[in-house]
């Protein structure tokens, strides 16, 4: 879609999160660049541990704390993120920026009406009667499909369903109506009929109001359905970035080709065994030199001790950018196993050891 | 699995429902198993492969409870109704539904993990569903499990050793052999015999699901039952752990029961397919059949509901959403349990519960408004056996206008 809008509503440079620990450093996102538009999906995908949600949560300033070290920048509407103070990110919150988090029942509070939680959010937000942030709170539960809007208000979230929850937290992210809308795994713990509802209204969301939307999943079928762009992380680090359709299409990375390789889907042949990537994400306490991936990759030489940068590698797809130093000529024949893309098993399957 | 005297343990005795005394607090409000019983012979035969489990309009009810001093009881949950279905030895038989829909508790129900309120197990031919503690014990050697949680599910404060010694003793492993027989299991699973001196946190989620696994396995299973073993792990691991699960079912000739929500790893691993939705079995199908021509609507909605992983596909596909959520287990609606979302739902559907009705060999689908089947095909249908007692007798309705279609996975337009 609008891939290269003439100011991107956010724009990320060089991000890296780190948080001092008893065993030493963890280098949660390590160099991470992304913009997003106006109207543009942004899906950031990547196994548990790649720093997908750390990525996002530090965007609003969730991850500070006396053990968290920042570089690099990520700036809203030509506002600085990273460094801003406690009360600048209040203003951006709500209306600039909105956050829909990945477990509906940990992040509404038990003990009060979730319609007090939406008036709540709104009115920190803007300078509203109560009467009317009820009013608008109607709107919003209606809005993202909750029937019987005005009584629900008064039910406490044990009395909603998982779906139903998910609803909520989205109804109270876009109840003062954010340009940016960060949603981590929004529909990982629903069933697959509420996920399709739910993306339903994240995609009327894009629609009506022209948010942006970061989508954290580690699920491609959601990103096929709903994402412009995507960015791939591993351990850390983007490892690759494109369009829907160089990631799908066109995929760069073998750690790409690996997670394309490996979902079971209901649309292609049931073949005798999944082509799986062999071993482990590496711990981020012990990320290995060079490559993050060079442990896990068969295709890995000599080259990948060393880290390659995030850049453009293909002359001819100007949108794709990647970390991976084999040549983009080699690629093509190495991604294919069979006839879908996937990553290549090493000669014996080692086991896993100590 | 030959050391154990395999099903020669307990055929003679049990055939009365004379319930044993021990824990049997089950003796359903409503029981009319006993009657047509017989026609369940004792080790039914498919082609040349044994039946291995054979559910027989299995009900699990959990009773609702209020009452300050003296309980009463006022409504009962219907987990699991009326589901009747076998599984073929060396066979995966795949069980997919949304959450609540009650495929936990049915495999839980299985091994008695949940006693059931009536209906029978028959395994190997035997029934188990009325064995005391002490008789279930050589039946619970063949029939394992593996929980969702791997985490959950293995005890902290216990070494790998020692959570595989316990089930190598029971399986009778001499003393001296145990450390052995852990190491052989550990290295079936893809893990290197030196980690039974650790402690479950040490792993990561795949290779605790690996243990998890090699702990079933350790008592020489002829059945597992497999409880969304893949949901909780990475895409890369799943891969793993599924294809691990394949390699041994083919050296082990093992049968499984995979319980998911996933319908794409669920057509990976199976042979066959029962969808379930609010203890009611919707549909059972031949693995392949059941995603290039389903006949249920509600499969057609998961089906259609699933995201593929490919931007193309998911542009051009039509794409059936189902509004709403599953209805209330303990109240659920009367006739036909998906009648309230379905797209195609008529009057029929309200009034009276479609019989399990079978279409093509081996795929049935309890439905008024079959998709994806001829008329000459409807017309050739049958009641199966494995309706539910409360379902009505009527054949799916042929009059004109029902939308019969033989088109594959699309539903028409959800026009109203």
């Amino acid at each position: 879609m609008s891939a290269d809008a003439p100011a991107p509503l956010l724009d990320v440079e060089g991000l890296k999160v780190s948080f001092a620990t008893e065993d030493g450093i963890v280098r949660a996102v390590d160099g991470v660049s992304f913009t997003v538009g106006a109207g543009e999906v942004v899906a950031v995908v990547g196994e548990s541990g790649s720093g997908k949600s750390v990525t996002a949560m530090t965007l609003l300033g969730l991850t500070r704390g006396p053990n968290s070290i920042f570089e690099g920048t990520a700036t809203f509407e030509g506002t600085e993120l990273i460094g801003a103070s406690g009360k600048q990110l209040q203003r951006i919150r709500g209306a600039g920026i909105a956050m829909v988090f990945q477990d509906p029942m940990s992040s509404l509070d038990p003990v009060y009406r979730v319609g007090d939680q939406i008036v709540e959010q709104i009115r920190v937000h803007e300078k509203v009667s109560k009467a009317q942030a009820m009013d608008r709170a109607v709107e919003m539960m209606e809005r993202v499909g909750i029937p019987r809007a005005k009584e629900r208000l008064r039910s406490y979230p044990h009395e909603f369903s998982g779906g139903m929850r998910q609803r909520v937290m989205i109804a109270m992210a876009l109840s003062c109506s954010p340009r940016l809308l960060l949603a981590d795994e929004p529909t990982t713990a629903l069933d697959v009929t509420i996920q399709a509802q739910i993306l339903d209204e994240m995609r009327t969301l894009r629609q009506e109001s022209g948010a942006g939307i970061i989508l954290v999943t580690h699920d491609l079928g959601v990103v096929a359905d709903i994402a412009d762009r995507v960015i791939v992380m591993y351990s850390g680090r983007v490892v690759e970035q494109g369009t829907l359709d160089d990631i799908f299409y066109n995929p760069q990375h073998p750690y790409t080709w690996g997670l394309l390789g490996s979902i079971t889907r209901i649309d292609a042949d049931r073949s005798q065994r999944l082509p799986a990537i062999a071993g482990m994400p590496p711990s981020v306490l012990r990320a290995p030199k060079g490559c993050h991936f060079r442990p896990r990759c068969p295709h890995a030489f000599d080259k990948c001790g060393e880290v390659p940068e995030l850049e453009h590698r293909q002359p001819d797809v100007p949108t794709s950018l990647d970390r991976c130093w084999l040549p983009v000529a080699d690629k093509k024949r190495l991604r294919v196993i069979g006839d879908q893309i996937g990553l290549a098993e090493p000669a014996e399957p080692e086991t896993v050891s100590a | 699995m030959t050391e154990s005297g395999d099903g020669g343990v307990q055929e003679p005795q049990e055939q009365e429902p004379t319930a044993p005394p021990a824990d049997e607090a089950t003796v359903a409000p409503a029981a009319p198993a006993a009657a047509d019983q017989a026609i369940a012979a004792d080790a039914r035969t498919n082609g040349d492969r044994q039946v291995l489990l054979d559910v027989d309009h299995l009900q699990v009810y959990f009773p609702i409870k209020a009452g300050v001093i003296i309980d009463r009881q006022i409504g009962q949950v219907h987990a699991v109704d009326d589901v009747s279905f076998d599984l073929l030895e060396g066979e995966t038989l795949g069980v997919v539904g949304e959450s609540g829909c009650g495929k936990t508790t049915l495999i839980r129900a299985l091994v008695r993990l949940i006693e059931p309120t009536s209906g029978s197990v028959r395994f190997d031919g035997a029934d188990i569903t009325k064995l005391g503690r002490k008789q279930m014990e050589p039946i619970r050697r063949q029939m394992q499990m593996v929980f969702q949680d791997p985490q959950a599910s293995l005890n902290p404060r216990k070494r790998i050793g020692q959570i595989l010694a316990t089930p190598l003793q029971i399986r009778g492993v001499a003393r001296n052999q145990i450390q052995q027989e852990a190491g052989t299991l550990l290295d079936r699973v893809g893990l290197a015999q030196d980690v039974v001196n650790r402690f479950p946190h040490e792993f990561s989620g795949g290779q605790r699901q690996r243990i998890g696994i090699a702990r079933a396995l350790a008592v020489n299973p002829k059945l597992v039952l497999l409880d969304e073993p893949v949901s909780a792990l990475d895409v890369s691991i799943q891969a793993q752990v599924i294809n691990l699960l394949d390699e041994l079912q083919h050296e082990l000739s093992l049968s499984y029961v995979f319980v998911a929500h996933d319908l794409s790893v669920v057509r990976h691993v199976s042979d066959r397919i029962v969808v379930m939705y609010l203890g009611k079995l919707m549909e059972v199908s031949p693995a392949e059949e059941l995603y290039t021509k389903p006949i249920h609507p509600y499969t057609t909605a998961l089906l259609s509901a699933i995201p593929i992983p490919d931007p193309n596909q998911n542009r051009s596909r039509e794409r059936v959403v189902v509004s709403g959520e599953p209805p209330n287990p303990i109240n659920p609606p009367s006739g036909c349990r998906f009648h309230t979302r379905c797209p195609r739902a008529s009057e029929i559907c309200r009034t009276s519960e479609p019989p399990l009705t079978e279409y093509a060999a081996g795929h049935l689908a309890a439905c008024h408004h079959p998709q994806n089947v001829t008329e000459s095909e409807i017309a050739a249908s049958t009641r199966s056996d494995q309706s539910s007692r409360s379902s009505g007798s009527e054949t799916p309705d042929l009059s004109p206008g029902t939308g019969l279609q033989s088109t594959p996975v699309s539903a028409p337009a959800t026009a109203a």
